[in-house]
């Protein structure tokens, strides 16, 4: 028996094809939504792989330090060092900010997560784990580490609040949960950036404490400038980092740091659902509002072409009927078309998200488990779509081949 | 009353009836009808007087109210259908030429003629064959790989005898086959089908109002207010 799906969808190829590359472009757009998601939750695995932490420490009841502001002392990584089950641990800050590029053709900002390392070598928690040029810092101050996604090249000059760095070395794929592009520099200098002001506010802030009496007493010299100079630096940081050895679990090394270091810790998979379930939940549910969407306007689009083009066989459906063709047979023709308009679809569709993807300022991932999950769903909403035009030619009368 | 002989097309107090009650209209009383094999009888009646009611009632397409209907040796109806699959009968046992050719546009013309036989379980190639013979007979051969849209009226008409002739069916029902030909095109499918039948044995059955070809019939059913009437028709040439 021949197809007669496939000889009438050779006869209207032309219809056929771009209605399918519309429909294409319609399941690209889906597809670019879906990895829109992937790329987000994969941006926040990144960072805590690339993190080289097993543990979190962080404020107490607070949660931080990317979901959550975070501040603890300096100092509390040396007594955390020295725990049980501890093989390293690193101070480390995170400030998402505006970063200046200085260039001849003047500053151009890029928005970038300024992250705070402490003075070692690669592999110590927080440090990038690879470079793909150029060194990692060697100086206490004013070198940095950028992503290449922030369109930084080796040399360039940095302007971070007041201060200039010079880029020594490049990453890839070292972004925030939201996609920025990160910039490594030494700890002290970022917690410098984080809380300086501009001379102005410090002036007026010495002024404000010279004037109370609580902090410039007569009887007590010295007090005033040891006021002053602890206003001025900033002894805090937004977690430590902690790598654990390898024969402790990591809740062995977590319980005792909350219990007595009254801080809060969280392991990696804590950290994963904040990430993922928490500071990326409301986008992940505007996309999936945006695929539901999607999902219903390409199942109308399929119903009704299907629709229509069944309507304009209604004749030909009613003579096939009247010699004898079965309605299984009709349904088939119908339900084919509509599948073979889906994988064109789906084809046109994936080949576009592909090239597509690139060209998006965030990291866009199209998984083959998606691509997969996205043809089944193109096929069932097809197979549902073309319901309609199967009930209507199925009800159509063989005797309207027949005049009269 | 036409003889039953047992072959060709028979039917015997043949009625239907639309609706119930005070709304029912009776549209077929009491048919009474024969075609030979080989024959090609007229069926002709003013708009309403029961034509496409009988053409549909023999095309198994609806449901007589009542009668008895013989095709070829075999009871199709009395007073019910005695077989099972209506689909299948027509399928194999009826053929069916149309007002227009009704061609399928996405076939080509071996394939619209093929279509039949496939259908009934014919491998492709044997439905082919034989969808090529008849196109031979009626000297559509050369546009055996044309589309229908390409064909002239008159080579689609053909086209659609050889599809209602495919499967060998013993009687032919054609729906006004010569409405949109000229007087020309119009004998020349009279002539086909005449032919056809005596080649093929098959009963035929034209419902028409093409004053052009009435002549050329040797037995003419009039049909009014769903009532037959059977009268010797002129059986002119067809030249």
């Amino acid at each position: 028996m021949i197809s007669l799906a496939g000889r009438d969808i050779l006869h209207a190829w032309g219809k056929f094809i771009f209605t399918g590359v519309g429909l294409g472009l319609l399941i690209g757009v889906t597809l670019t939504m879906a990895g829109v998601y992937r790329g987000m939750v994969d941006d926040g695995k990144v960072l805590l792989d690339n993190s080289g932490a097993d543990l979190w420490v962080v404020q107490k009841d607070t949660l931080g330090p990317y979901a959550e502001s975070s501040s603890i002392p300096d100092d509390v990584w040396r007594s955390i060092r020295t725990m049980p089950g501890v093989a390293e641990a690193a101070n480390v800050t995170y400030l998402t900010m505006q970063v200046a590029r200085q260039s001849n053709a003047g500053d151009q900002d890029v928005r970038a997560m300024v992250v705070g390392i402490t003075a070692g070598e690669a592999g110590t928690p927080g440090w990038p784990p690879q470079l793909v040029a150029g060194r990692q810092i060697t100086r206490g101050h004013y070198e940095a580490v950028a992503d290449i996604a922030a369109g930084f090249q080796l040399g360039d000059v940095l302007k971070i609040r007041r201060n200039h760095y010079t880029v020594v070395g490049l990453t890839r794929r070292m972004v925030s949960s939201s996609g920025d592009p990160m910039v490594f520099i030494p700890l002290k200098d970022a917690q410098e950036a984080q809380f300086l002001k501009d001379n102005d506010a410090i002036l007026m802030q010495r002024r404000r404490t010279e004037a109370n009496p609580a902090f410039n007493r007569p009887g007590v010299p010295g007090l005033l400038d040891a006021v002053i100079a602890s206003q001025t630096s900033n002894s805090s940081v937004n977690a430590v980092l902690v790598r654990i050895q390898p024969e402790f679990s990591q809740e062995e090394v977590a319980e005792p740091i909350r219990r007595w270091k009254r801080l809060t810790v969280y392991d990696r998979a804590q950290m994963e659902s904040i990430l993922v379930g928490k500071l990326i939940a409301t986008s992940a549910k505007q996309i999936g509002m945006f695929l539901v969407i999607l999902a219903l306007v390409s199942a109308a689009i399929v119903a009704f072409i299907i629709y229509t083009l069944t309507m304009d066989k209604i004749r030909e459906i009613a003579v096939l009927k009247l010699i004898g063709t079965r309605n299984r047979t009709i349904a088939g023709m119908i339900l084919q078309q509509a599948l073979v308009l889906g994988v064109i679809g789906f084809v046109v569709g994936k080949i576009s998200a592909t090239f597509a993807a690139p060209l998006f300022p965030k990291y866009v991932l199209l998984t083959p488990v998606d691509s997969a999950l996205g043809f089944f769903a193109v096929l069932v909403i097809c197979v549902l779509s073309s319901i309609v035009a199967i009930r209507m030619a199925l009800k159509v009368d063989p005797a309207e081949a027949i005049g009269g | 009353m036409a003889e039953n002989t047992g072959k060709g097309i028979h039917i015997e107090g043949l009625s239907k009836r639309y609706g119930e009650g005070d709304t029912a209209v009776l549209a077929l009383k009491d048919v009474n009808m024969h075609v030979a094999p080989g024959e090609v009888v007229g069926l002709i009646g003013p708009s309403g007087s029961g034509k496409s009611t009988l053409l549909k009632c023999l095309g198994a397409v609806i449901d007589p109210t009542a009668g008895r209907m013989v095709l070829g040796d075999e009871t199709i109806f009395d007073n019910g259908w005695k077989v099972r699959d209506l689909r299948a009968l027509r399928r194999d046992k009826i053929g069916f030429v149309f007002q227009a050719p009704y061609l399928i546009p996405f076939l080509d013309v071996t394939d619209n003629v093929a279509l039949l036989p496939m259908l009934a379980g014919l491998p492709n190639e044997e439905a082919r064959v034989r969808a090529l013979e008849l196109l031979t007979a009626l000297d559509v051969q050369h546009r055996a790989k044309a589309m229908p849209s390409q064909l002239s009226g008159g080579e689609q008409q053909r086209v659609a005898i050889a599809r209602g002739l495919v499967n060998r069916p013993p009687v032919i029902l054609a729906d006004e086959p010569t409405a949109p030909l000229d007087s020309v095109r119009a004998m020349a499918v009279i002539r086909i089908l005449n032919d056809m039948a005596k080649r093929f044995e098959t009963a035929v059955i034209v419902v028409t109002h093409d004053e052009k070809i009435i002549p050329t019939f040797k037995r003419i059913y009039h049909i009014r207010d769903g009532i037959t009437h059977e009268e010797a028709g002129e059986g002119r040439s067809f030249d």
